[in-house]
């Protein structure tokens, strides 16, 4: 997030793009619905009526997998009102030429014709977008989990360069991230084209610096990306995997092309919590602490870095995950992995991460810091971009609307989308007895139209198929879906959502279309000997 | 700011301060039953009255403002005389059961009713008389230990902003319910548990913390392990094993507020599928093996796979769920000990 979680309630408008908050980021969602309540305006867009909806100024239902479309029309608007703040875009943007060109085409009427929402919404929520500076963009995966998830988050950003809405408080553009620690895991450098602190691995500089500190001569090709990995397995160029905390087999898209994949593999070792789907393929299953049992730090969405603090020790014998990666390291030879404790990794951290300089667990302990937070006076930085970008001026890129890679049909009518619910994380929430006890199974959600259309009742059992896979789940009927669309969860190892999902990447980012699958619905009437 | 006198001595606060927040900055605690902080004010309770010269009655500390020049007396005889009855009133239809109380030692009334030497109420007459309700797999509620005090209501009016409950009835009668007064279930309810950490009695109570006494205790405050939020809690422990999640009121995020997965979650830490010894796959069935082969096999197996296709050949992913810590090491392992960028973790998948 450019902006603090704290200025959420301070938006006067906020612009929810993709975000189903109050399900999977709750106490962000509760800022959200507090903010409405007070009297902050909020635009949601999603195809899903979702909770955000009912407090919605403006709600747009777009056609998934439009949103390209959607902002490219709204900037359109926007411009040809004269909404747009020329003196932002004059002094700290470029390609505004090229920009105005592209979304020329992208007439209300156009834009109508291709999102589903009027040409009389598309005029309100531009309107009511820039009515004030104190408005903020949200979003989530609804944005990035398309084949054009690039484009949208960089549409994202045309529109709030458009009018100026960065750098200051209470606006921004603000991604806010799925795990506890998907953003530290970025920053740590866990990609295979970045160090810590997203240094390239290909900048010769980056490259001297991690080759001094760690007095090794590092490898020169970029790495492979998860489905790089997968399909490398495939094709024989993967042999082997090390699999930490991760599992693949019910997250990623298109479950059994990850399966057969992680089956092909000559040594798979997974090191987790639990015997997740993943670890029942691997050769070597390594027992990991979790959290309440290890020091170290997360770093949540809004860049700030806290502790995690030990509570207990860890069952039998198992280990907190950095030390069972030191004794690996070493094992293959490795010098420079003997640390006495989380803190004199962290250390290391400050000390090869210019974002992460100034910190130290010692600072860290009451408030955490924000980064970036480069040197040990430094109070953090509760949003960014403030008089100016990291590379000076901030480039507006020209973006045409794709169609999304599989569209509904005669054979499969339906188009499925994914997400998170509010009572369970990923998979590993399952293995909380109370919270399973909540929601014990998923319960896909159909418009009653097709629910009477093939003859459904709340609860009933259904077979989804799509091109990849077949499962069978229950159904909830409501209106939080359209005619023609379902959405479901993916937190079911008994109703594996992603057998059904494609494995179409965005061409950049290599995330999957989680987002929009086409399947087809039957129902199911004899259930004896399924589990779900 | 303004100055005014708090039980003899000249103090100060910010003007529109409460009389009850202004005395808690200059170290005088007034007793409160229905006041917090992050809710409007109700003034229900009473409990916080305190005397004011010049007015003509006792005034309620948390609906009202200091102002220049007060004379405030917090504990005079007539003060503390009104509190009693108002405690007697209280405990004449409270169960006295604080021997078996789950919220025992947690107890805002007990606190009070000790402070004031109330022993067991003067008044005999009808008690109000509710089962217990096993509300959902995770709350209790006892509406017999209810003190109407609306804290509940409020805070999941104003900080969850679900509305779930509120009051129904009137007089004696009057109790707190879901519309239609239906269970409390996910279809009415986000199961978030705010309204468990601001009862002040033992009305509604988290099951997960049933059976342990406040003072066995210790806490340790943490960062959630779920979402992108990054809440801080309280695990707290009791004979080395997590026994649940309260609030921690310095948590820079969240506040008091918490999730459902963050305030129940703790029996996935304690569940007896955790992984607790390394495995082999061994005739497509896995055995327990010790740490020592295990990553003998690790290593050697990387080794192998390193010498005869090269170190491309080999793949990580580090994990969205593991600290920075380790997901440093991960990579760092990964390209320094293996020797290839092909590291990666969920964060596009």
């Amino acid at each position: 997030m450019t902006n603090a979680i704290s200025e959420v309630e301070g938006n006067e408008v906020l612009f929810i793009i993709g975000s189903n908050a109050t399900e999977a980021h709750p106490i962000i969602g509760n800022k959200m619905k507090r903010a409405a309540r007070n009297g902050s305006k909020l635009i949601v867009i999603d195809p899903r009526r979702t909770e955000l909806a009912e407090y919605a100024t403006l709600w747009l239902p777009l056609n998934s997998g439009t949103d390209v479309a959607l902002i490219n029309g709204l900037m359109h608007i926007i411009v040809k009102e004269g909404w747009h703040d020329k003196e932002f875009i004059e002094t700290r943007c470029e390609g505004f030429d090229e920009l105005l060109k592209a979304i020329e085409k992208y007439t209300p009427e156009y834009v109508s014709k291709i999102t589903g929402i009027s040409e009389e919404l598309l005029y309100e929520t531009a309107k009511l977008y820039t009515s004030t500076k104190k408005a903020g963009i949200f979003y989530t995966l609804g944005i990035t989990e398309h084949i054009t998830g690039t484009d949208n988050v960089m549409s994202l950003a045309n529109l709030a360069m458009l009018v100026g809405h960065l750098g200051i408080e209470n606006a921004g553009i603000n991604p806010i991230r799925g795990q506890n620690n998907v953003q530290g895991a970025c920053d740590m450098g866990a990609l295979p084209n970045v160090f810590s602190g997203y240094q390239s691995v290909t900048d010769e500089k980056a490259i001297q610096f991690f080759e001094d500190f760690w007095k090794f001569k590092l490898n020169r090709n970029t790495g492979l990306k998860i489905p790089e990995m997968f399909d490398g397995s495939h094709e024989g160029k993967v042999k082997a995997m090390y699999i930490m905390g991760e599992d693949p087999v019910l997250t990623d898209p298109d479950a059994n092309h990850v399966r057969k994949a992680l089956e092909k593999l000559d040594f798979l070792v997974v090191q987790d919590i639990f015997l997740s789907e993943t670890a029942k393929l691997a050769d070597i299953v390594l027992p990991a602490a979790c959290y309440a049992e290890k020091e170290g730090t997360f770093t949540n969405t809004e860049r700030r870095v806290q502790l995690v603090r030990k509570a207990v020790e860890a069952p039998g014998e198992a280990r907190p995950d950095w030390e069972i990666i030191c004794d690996v390291a070493k094992g293959l030879g490795a010098g420079g992995f003997d640390y006495k404790d989380a803190e004199e990794i962290f250390k290391e951290i400050a000390a090869t991460t210019p974002s992460y300089r100034g910190m130290t667990f010692a600072r860290l302990d009451k408030n955490g810091l924000q980064w970036p937070c480069p040197t040990e006076d430094h109070p953090g930085t509760q949003y960014l971009h403030k008089g100016t970008f990291p590379k000076g001026k901030a480039l507006m890129k020209a973006i045409e609307y794709k169609v999304p890679a599989e569209a509904v049909d005669e054979e499969y009518p339906i188009l499925l989308s994914t997400g998170r619910m509010l009572y369970h994380y990923n998979i590993t929430s399952r293995f909380s007895e109370k919270l399973d006890a909540i929601k014990p199974y998923e319960l896909a959600e159909i418009n009653p139209a097709d629910a009477e259309k093939l003859g459904l009742k709340e609860e009933d059992f259904v077979r989804v198929t799509s091109r990849r896979g077949s499962i069978v789940t229950r159904v909830t009927i409501t209106n939080k879906v359209k005619p023609g669309m379902m959405s479901m969860t993916f937190h079911y190892r008994e109703s594996p959502a992603n057998e059904l999902t494609n494995s179409a990447f965005d061409p950049v980012t290599k995330t999957g279309e989680y987002k929009v699958s086409a399947v087809k619905v039957e129902k199911v009437k004899d259930m004896q000997g399924t589990a779900v | 700011m303004v100055t005014f006198t708090l039980n003899g001595k000249v103090v100060t606060a910010k003007e529109g301060t409460t009389i009850l927040d202004a005395a808690k900055e200059n170290g005088v605690d007034i007793p409160h039953l229905c006041y917090d902080k992050n809710l409007s004010a109700f003034g229900g309770c009473r409990l916080c009255v305190v005397e004011v010269q010049g007015a003509k009655a006792l005034v309620a500390s948390c609906t009202n403002t200091v102002s220049e020049g007060m004379v405030i007396q917090t504990e005079s005889e007539t003060v503390v005389n009104v509190r009693k009855d108002l405690l007697d009133l209280l405990l004449a239809s409270h169960p006295e059961d604080c021997l078996t109380c789950e919220q025992a030692g947690n107890c805002k009334l007990q606190d009070y009713a000790y402070r004031y030497g109330i022993k067991r109420s003067s008044y005999k007459g009808a008690k109000k008389s509710y089962d217990i309700e096993s509300l959902n797999p995770v709350m209790e509620r006892d509406q017999s230990k209810c003190i109407l005090c609306g804290k509940c209501v409020r805070v999941c009016r104003e900080v969850q902003v679900t509305g779930t409950i509120d009051f129904i009835n009137r007089g004696f009668e009057t109790k707190i319910a879901t519309a239609y007064d239906v269970p409390i279930s996910t279809e009415n309810c986000r199961l978030c548990g705010q309204c468990i950490s601001v009862c002040p009695t033992g009305a509604i109570i988290n099951k997960q913390l049933k059976g342990t006494r406040p003072w066995e205790v210790s806490k340790v405050r943490t960062t959630c392990p779920f979402c992108g939020v990054g809440c801080n809690f309280d695990l707290n422990i009791k004979d080395g094993k997590v026994v649940g999640v309260t609030p921690n009121p310095d948590s820079p995020v969240n506040g008091t507020s918490i999730c459902v997965k963050g305030r129940y979650h703790i029996d996935m830490i304690n569940s007896p599928e955790r992984l607790t010894k390394p495995l082999a796959k061994k005739n497509g069935e896995f055995v327990e093996i010790s740490w020592d082969e295990a990553l003998h096999t690790v290593t050697e197996k990387l080794k192998e796979t390193k010498e005869k296709y090269g170190p491309d050949a080999i793949a990580g992913l580090s994990s969205a769920r593991c600290t920075n810590e380790e997901n440093f090491l991960f990579q760092k392992m990964m390209r320094v000990a293996v020797g290839t960028n092909s590291v990666d973790h969920c964060a596009r998948t």
